[in-house]
């Protein structure tokens, strides 16, 4: 049997702010080379999931937390944790591409100096992000320039790219082309698809029809449970439950 | 019809009250460069005073006032930088943050005097660092603190909150994230933050009075523990100490003075402009 990625074990999240009970009882695992989708509906509870995972939400919220969650069967909320070491190996694209101050050059090899990678390294490692996020031809000639010029859908790959220089093992993708164009969308879902020889791939859709699109397993989340969780071609065609069924087929969300 | 002569005599008025805020300035400058200028000459700005002070130049004043504004940035720059980032980055609603804020909010609100006398005390007295630049160094120090922090702070709040999380989400700790994209972004701000209390702390009187300045050297200071002649000092003792002084003299004086801390809040504002179009977020 293959070891979980990332394993989530009745895991309980309640906010200080206005006491939503965002997740209640969540257990699911993620295996490697997979893109496994969580979809639902607004404060279904999925991007307090993804946050956990590599402890951003340390930074966002606070929260009452319980339950465990596994990284290679460690705990990532054991005391001690490495939380930047941690944030290395779980990276994460954020729904509005927010590239950092500085040529697109600069933000490749943010993460690599950060993490104190020698740099000698650094070139190969740009290149290789930008191919691998479908951005190398287009900015090949240009690495030194502002990384705000480049327009929604190159800034979004630029920001997956990133998030690769550092090699992570799981990349974490929260509505990644939320504001993008449905060119640049398609541009990002093949991208998906490729990184996932390489990666684990967690992602929240745009869209049911993206979700079936990109998953290979897919959980639905309806207020802060999960309600389904199977293989794409399963849930998408032969929903068990009545609500993912409701969802799927847009009646309501 | 009845309410657009409202709105016309009220942007008036309004219009009118800011244009007043700007006349005072230009008065000053006007006025003391038309009384002053005679007075400025290179032998002016360049040589020690002669004769009771009544001929030569102000070099020593000039020089002590740079020499203090120096002091004064040692001694306040790395303790209201530390402050406005353990604020800005690391404070939670805990008790010493409520006593960091109290204390400099009240820091701003002590009149300059009193800060003079609490250098005699502390400084030239307790800690028998006499009157020296070292004394009035910290003395002014310590009264720049509050604006340097508040605008240092300020600055730092203003760098967009998505860089850190962005930047903590690639892997770097909390202190990287701070040094590499925080800080580059608000120094700008922190600058002109110094500066604006630089320029305060060069032109006070009352802090320096007991703490470091001279009435009359002959020497200049050969190191921290001398005193040193300083310009608002030098003013303020041939404008009432010395008779027969000319007035000539006193008006140069004041201009060179005005014009040393208006240089340094041009300074600041140059500055801000040029980091700001720069910055391409």
């Amino acid at each position: 049997m293959i070891q979980p990625k990332i394993s989530v074990q009745n895991v309980y999240y309640t906010y200080s702010s206005d006491g939503l009970e965002a997740l209640k009882n969540v257990s699911l695992d993620i295996y490697p080379n997979e893109i496994f989708v969580l979809f639902g509906p607004a404060r279904s509870g999925k991007s307090t999931l993804l946050r956990l995972f590599n402890r951003l939400s340390d930074l966002l919220e606070k929260g009452d937390y319980q339950g465990t969650i596994l990284f290679n069967g460690r705990d990532v909320f054991e005391p001690g944790t490495d939380i930047a070491a941690l944030r290395r190996r779980i990276g994460m694209v954020f729904a509005v591409p927010t590239p950092l101050p500085g040529s697109i050059r600069d933000n490749l090899t943010y993460g690599p100096r950060m993490a104190g990678i020698s740099r000698s390294e650094l070139p190969d490692r740009v290149e290789r992000s930008l191919r691998l996020a479908a951005l190398w031809d287009e900015v090949k000639d240009r690495l030194d320039e502002s990384a705000f010029a480049l327009s929604g859908g190159q800034k979004q790959r630029l920001c997956i790219a990133r998030s690769l220089t550092l090699e992570p093992e799981v990349l974490i993708l929260d509505n990644p082309t939320s504001g993008l164009d449905p060119l640049s969308t398609s541009m990002v879902e093949e991208t998906l698809h490729e990184l996932k020889q390489r990666y684990t791939i967690i992602v929240v859709p745009h869209s049911v029809q993206q979700a079936a699109r990109v998953a290979t397993r897919a959980a639905f989340m309806l207020n802060g449970e999960l309600i389904e969780l199977n293989d794409a071609g399963q849930l998408f065609v032969h929903p068990q439950d009545k609500r993912t069924e409701d969802y799927v087929t847009g009646r309501f969300g | 019809m009845k309410r657009q002569h409202t709105q016309k005599l009220a942007v008036g008025l309004i219009t009118a009250a800011a244009a007043l805020v700007v006349l005072p300035i230009i008065l000053v400058i006007v006025f003391l460069l038309v009384k002053g200028i005679g007075a400025i000459s290179w032998e002016f700005l360049t040589a020690a005073p002669r004769n009771g002070m009544k001929d030569g130049g102000i070099m020593p004043a000039i020089l002590g006032t740079v020499i203090l504004s120096m002091g004064t940035s040692l001694v306040c720059i790395p303790l209201a930088l530390g402050a406005a980032i353990y604020l800005a980055e690391y404070s939670t609603e805990s008790r010493l943050t409520r006593w960091v804020r109290l204390a400099i909010v009240n820091l701003a609100g002590i009149p300059s005097i009193v800060y003079g006398l609490f250098g005699l005390g502390a400084f030239v007295l307790f800690l028998d660092m006499g009157t020296s630049i070292i004394a009035g160094s910290l003395t002014l120090g310590i009264m720049t603190l509050p604006v340097v922090i508040s605008t240092a702070e300020e600055a730092i709040r203003a760098v967009p909150r998505e860089f850190r999380i962005v930047s903590q989400s690639l892997g770097a700790t909390r202190w990287q994230t701070i040094r590499h994209q925080v800080l580059p972004h608000a120094i700008p701000g922190i600058i002109t933050g110094i500066i604006l209390g630089l320029s305060r702390a060069a032109g006070e009187t009352a802090p320096i009075l007991f703490t470091v300045a001279a009435f009359y050297l002959p020497n200049l200071p050969q190191s921290a523990s001398d005193q040193t002649m300083a310009l608002p000092y030098h003013l303020y003792v041939i404008a009432t100490q010395v008779p027969g002084m000319p007035l000539s003299v006193q008006y140069g004086t004041a201009l060179v003075l005005l014009l040393l801390v208006l240089s340094l809040t041009l300074v600041a504002t140059l500055i801000r402009t040029r980091m700001r179009r720069n910055r391409d977020w």
